[in-house]
């Protein structure tokens, strides 16, 4: 039994990370999810992988990718996983920031 | 009345719970960290080395502050490469969370399992339902040593209530290991 590749860092009950949920289970990829905590203070995990204490995060080992934003992270999925277009290279440098987070 | 203490120690019946030379029955669950909690098997936490599982009664209680303490202050695996320490309650993840920091526990470790619904302690044969807390179960006291491939090496389930384990007997067990 080995450990899923993508680990979604999630708040319990945070529709931004229901989005990624649903995205995820869309492409049918296995993943983790770490739950943390309502308060920002207490994410340092979250802070030490992504540099923000924002969730969702994302890390994803098949790619190196580390990523925050629903908007961004769902972005990311359609482009990596999402069958034609697949382009896992622009992935890494996707930087628009629409909110969705919490 | 005499003078002196007046108390009642409640008896368990027995239990037909698994005992050493068998193997535990597995189990996922969320298994909690100082950090952030994920699903976890134990047969994933027995797979990596020994893993010493304690089950004990929900955080708050007196007799799991003491335990975590006296576990603690005795350092069971907290060097590296060692044995895998984990406890399961009924508890949230978010009180285990709690009791991690009140304890003092976050760097040694240590990691708490969440089993409102008590279902591993049913599988365990250690159940019992609280006098006073209507619809409210938990696992007995029970301490259960095991190798890496999940074959308990020592068990003790409390035979009353309250009882807590016997450290120097599970210390034993351990430099057995």
């Amino acid at each position: 039994m080995s450990d899923p590749d993508i680990t979604l860092y999630r708040l319990q009950a945070c529709p931004f990370c229901e989005r990624v949920v649903r995205k995820l289970e869309e492409y049918d990829l296995d993943y983790r999810s770490r739950f943390v905590e309502p308060m920002h203070s207490d994410r340092n995990v979250v802070k030490r992988i992504s540099g923000k204490r924002t969730v969702p995060a994302v890390v994803d080992d098949t790619t190196g990718v580390t990523m925050s934003e629903s908007a961004n992270i769902v972005d990311y999925l359609d482009r990596t996983y999402g069958g034609e277009g697949s382009d896992t290279s622009r992935a890494s440098s996707a930087q628009s920031s629409d909110g969705g987070e919490a | 009345m005499p003078m002196g203490l007046d108390f009642e120690v409640v008896e368990f019946p027995d239990v037909d719970h698994p005992t050493a030379g068998e193997q535990a029955p597995d189990f996922e669950r969320p298994l909690v960290t100082a950090e952030y909690w994920e699903d976890r098997a134990l047969s994933a936490l027995t797979a990596e080395g020994p893993v010493l599982l304690l089950f004990h009664t929900m955080d708050g209680a007196f007799p799991t502050t003491y335990m975590w303490n006296e576990i603690r202050d005795r350092e069971w695996g907290q060097s590296e490469d060692d044995l895998t320490v984990v406890g399961l309650s009924v508890s949230s993840p978010y009180e285990h969370k709690t009791t991690i920091a009140e304890r003092g526990i976050e760097d040694t470790g240590y990691r708490l399992f969440s089993d409102p619904q008590n279902g591993v302690a049913e599988r365990y044969s250690i159940d019992h339902s609280l006098d006073g807390m209507a619809g409210v179960s938990e696992p007995r006291p029970a301490a259960f040593l095991l190798d890496d491939e999940r074959v308990i090496q020592y068990a003790w389930v409390a035979a009353e209530w309250p009882q807590f384990p016997d450290y120097d007997e599970i210390e034993a067990a351990i430099d057995d290991l």
